[in-house]
C-alpha cells in the first residue's frame, strides 16, 4: 500500500487536482456560476493539490537530503509549488478573481509537463549544496522567486486579456470575471517587488558564499541569474518612477518570465558539485 | 360539519395588466395603503395580507377563508385608489394557491419586472413583508411563503446571469469604471458641460460612492451651478489641461460642434500620470471626444453608441435567462406548494 504513495504519485495526484481545479473552475465560469462559489471550489482542490505535490517533494527531498532542486523536474515542480504557495497569500489578501483559475492551470500546465517528459527525472543532482544550508536557502529562495514571477507573469496575462477586452468592448464572458486594471497594476507592482526582493536575497546569500570561493559557480550560470536579477530590478525601478506601466509594463513581464524559465536548463546545467546519479526508470 | 381549505391569493395590477393613467391611480401613498390595510383587515374571511406597492404594481397577498372575500377586497381597492369597477375589472388579475406562489416568486426575483432583471424590487417586496409583520397581518402561511421568497429570488440571483450586466447609459457607464478602477471612492469625476445627461451620470457615480466630482463648462456660473447640484467643485473649460491630468474619468457632453478633448489633450494629461488609467465617456452629439484618443495606452473610450450596444447586449443576455430562471421558480413552487396546502387545510386556518 505504502509503494501507491511514491513520490512521484504524490506528485501525479498534486498534479490531477490542480487540472480538476482549473477544468472545475472553467465549467464554472461558463454556467456563470458566483466568483465566490467558484473561489471556494477551487481553493479546496487546489489546496489538496499543493498538500500532494508538497508531500511528493518532500519525499524526494528525503531521499536527495535537502531541497529537492537536483534536477529541472525538481526545479519545475518547485516552480510550480512556489506559485501555489503565493497565490494562496495574494488571493487571500486581494481577493482577485479568476487568478485562481489562472494559477490552477499554470500549475497544472507545469506540474503535468515535467511528469509526461522523463528525461527531465533521468538524472538527479547530489549533494548539491555541500550540506551547506544558506547555499540551500540560496537556491530555494532563488527557485521561490521564480515561482512569485510566475504569478505575475499571470496577473500580466489578466491584465493584457482585461486591457484588450475594455479597448475593444467584448465584455462578456471570460472578460466579465477578470479584475480591475488598477488591481491588477497594484498587484503586479506588488509582486515585482516581492520576487525582485527575494531574488536579492538568494543572492547576497549566494555572493557571500561565492566571494570565498570564486570558481564555485561557472560564469554562465552567474551571468544568467545575475542577468535576470537585473532585468527584474530594471523593470520594477522603471515601474516605481511610472515609465514602465499599464501594458508595456505586462508585457515586459511575461517575456521575462519566459526568459527566465529558459535559464533555469544554463542555471540547472552549470552547478558546481554536480554529481549526476543515474535514476531507476519509472 | 365538512370544512374546505382556506385560499392563497393575489390580487392585483401591474404595469403587464395596466395602462399607465390606471397604474397612476393605483398608485397608492402611505396614508392611502394604511387605509387599504384597513379595510383589508375588516374584510369577513380574509386572515392574513400583505400589500406589496412599488411605482408599477399594487399587489395583495393574503389568506383568505372562501372565495366570497374577494369582491370585498376588489371593493376596497376600488374604495382607496378611486378607480372605477370597469378599470379594476381590466386591470387587476387574482391568482390563487400555486399560481400565487408562483406569481410572488417571479416578482422577488426580478422577472416579472419593467427592466428584467432589476434587484429594487426585492428589496421592496422585504419592506412590504417586515411592514406586514410589523402590524400582525401575516400568519403561518404567508411567513412562510415570504420567506422562501426571498431564498427564490436569492437563488436566482446567485445562480444565473439574470441580473447580469447592467442596461441603462448611465449604470453601464458606472460599470464599466468599476472594470477600469475597482473602488469608485476615490476616483476623480471631470463632467464637461453642464447637461442633463452628463449630470445624471455622475448620480450614477455617486450612488456607487464616487465623491471627487468636478464640473467644467463654458462659462464659469453655469460650471458652478451645475457642480452645486452635483455636490463638487466648478471649473472654466480654460482651466481644462490641468483638470485633465487630475481626472481617473471625463464624461462629456457639451454641444460644442468640434472635439473638446483633443487626441494631444488627452495625451498630455495621461503623461502626467501615467500609472493611472484614464476612462472617457463621450456622451455628446456630435461627439466631444476624439477618436483617436482610443489609441493611447491606458486609455479607455466609450461613447452613447458603445455604451447603448452594451446596454442591449446585456438585456438580452438577461432576457435569454428568463427561462432558465422561470424553470428554476416553478421546481421550487412546486417543492413549496404541497407545505402550503397542508397549512391552509390546517383547522386554525380555515
Amino acid at each position: 500500500m505504502a509503494s501507491l504513495f511514491t513520490d512521484r504519485a504524490l506528485l501525479w495526484l498534486g498534479a490531477l487536482l490542480y487540472l480538476a481545479g482549473f477544468l472545475a473552475g472553467l465549467i464554472g465560469l461558463t454556467r456563470r456560476q458566483s466568483p465566490t462559489g467558484l473561489r471556494t471550489m477551487l481553493n479546496i482542490l487546489l489546496i489538496g493539490g499543493w498538500g500532494f505535490q508538497w508531500l511528493g517533494l518532500y519525499q524526494r527531498g528525503l531521499v536527495g537530503r535537502g531541497c529537492p532542486l537536483g534536477n529541472t523536474f525538481e526545479i519545475v515542480q518547485f516552480v510550480a509549488w512556489s506559485a501555489m504557495l503565493v497565490y494562496f497569500f495574494v488571493g487571500s489578501t486581494f481577493r482577485v478573481s479568476l487568478l485562481g483559475l489562472f494559477t490552477a492551470g499554470y500549475a497544472a500546465t507545469l506540474a503535468l509537463v515535467s511528469l509526461l517528459i522523463p528525461q527531465w527525472d533521468l538524472v538527479r543532482g547530489q549533494k548539491l549544496f555541500g550540506n551547506n544550508p544558506w547555499i540551500e536557502a540560496h537556491a530555494a529562495l532563488a527557485v521561490f522567486s521564480y515561482g512569485v514571477f510566475g504569478l505575475l507573469t499571470l496577473t500580466s496575462l489578466m491584465q493584457l486579456l482585461q486591457n484588450w477586452s475594455l479597448k475593444n468592448k467584448r465584455l462578456n464572458g471570460l472578460f466579465w470575471f477578470l479584475p480591475s486594471i488598477v488591481q491588477l497594476e497594484q498587484i503586479n507592482y506588488r509582486l515585482v517587488l516581492l520576487g525582485v526582493t527575494l531574488l536579492s536575497i538568494s543572492l547576497s546569500v549566494g555572493a557571500s558564499w561565492w566571494v570565498r570561493n570564486i570558481e564555485s559557480v561557472h560564469l554562465p550560470k552567474l551571468m544568467v541569474t545575475v542577468g535576470v536579477w537585473l532585468a527584474y530590478l530594471i523593470v520594477l525601478l522603471l515601474r516605481w518612477r511610472g515609465r514602465l506601466v499599464s501594458v508595456r509594463f505586462a508585457w515586459v513581464c511575461l517575456i521575462l518570465f519566459g526568459l527566465a524559465l529558459l535559464s533555469l536548463g544554463p542555471v540547472n546545467a552549470n552547478r558546481h558539485g554536480y554529481q549526476p546519479v543515474i535514476l531507476t526508470p519509472r | 360539519m365538512a370544512t374546505h381549505p382556506s385560499i392563497l391569493f393575489q390580487l392585483g395590477a401591474s404595469h403587464h395588466t395596466a395602462p399607465l393613467a390606471v397604474r397612476e391611480k393605483l398608485a397608492i401613498d402611505a396614508a392611502r395603503a394604511s387605509d387599504l390595510a384597513t379595510r383589508l383587515g375588516q374584510i369577513t374571511g380574509v386572515r392574513e395580507f400583505a400589500l406589496v406597492n412599488t411605482c408599477n404594481r399594487v399587489e395583495l397577498y393574503g389568506v383568505a377563508s372562501t372565495a366570497d372575500a374577494f369582491p370585498a377586497l376588489h371593493a376596497a381597492l376600488g374604495a382607496v385608489t378611486g378607480c372605477t369597477p370597469a378599470e379594476l375589472d381590466s386591470a387587476v388579475t387574482l391568482r390563487q394557491n400555486h399560481a400565487a406562489i408562483g406569481h410572488l416568486f417571479a416578482v422577488a426575483s426580478g422577472l416579472d419586472s419593467q427592466i428584467v432583471g432589476e434587484t429594487e424590487i426585492l428589496g421592496q417586496v422585504k419592506q412590504a413583508y417586515d411592514a406586514a409583520l410589523a402590524q400582525h397581518w401575516t400568519g403561518p402561511v404567508l411567513n412562510r411563503v415570504f420567506q422562501k421568497t426571498f431564498q427564490a429570488a436569492k437563488h436566482i440571483r446567485t445562480n444565473t446571469g439574470i441580473g447580469a450586466g447592467q442596461i441603462s447609459i448611465a449604470t453601464v457607464a458606472v460599470d464599466l469604471a468599476g472594470r477600469i478602477f475597482g473602488e469608485l471612492a476615490h476616483t476623480k469625476i471631470l463632467v464637461v458641460g453642464a447637461g442633463d445627461i452628463g449630470l445624471k451620470t455622475v448620480q450614477a457615480f455617486q450612488s456607487r460612492g464616487a465623491t471627487g466630482i468636478t464640473v467644467a463648462s463654458r462659462t464659469l456660473a453655469k460650471a458652478e451651478e451645475a457642480a452645486a447640484l452635483a455636490g463638487g467643485w466648478a471649473l472654466s473649460l480654460a482651466d481644462l489641461p490641468e483638470a485633465v491630468a487630475g481626472a481617473d474619468i471625463i464624461a462629456s457632453s457639451t454641444s460644442s460642434p468640434d472635439f473638446i478633448l483633443t487626441r494631444e489633450l488627452i495625451a498630455a494629461g495621461i503623461k502626467r500620470r501615467p500609472a493611472r488609467p484614464l476612462f472617457l465617456i463621450d456622451l455628446a452629439l456630435p461627439r466631444d471626444v476624439d477618436p483617436a484618443t482610443a489609441e493611447l495606452a491606458n486609455v479607455f473610450l466609450y461613447n452613447l453608441d458603445d455604451l447603448a450596444e452594451i446596454a442591449e447586449e446585456n438585456l438580452a443576455q438577461r432576457e435569454a435567462e428568463v427561462a432558465k430562471c422561470q424553470a428554476i421558480l416553478a421546481d421550487r413552487t412546486a417543492a413549496l406548494w404541497p407545505q402550503v396546502a397542508h397549512s391552509l387545510n390546517a383547522p386554525g386556518t380555515s
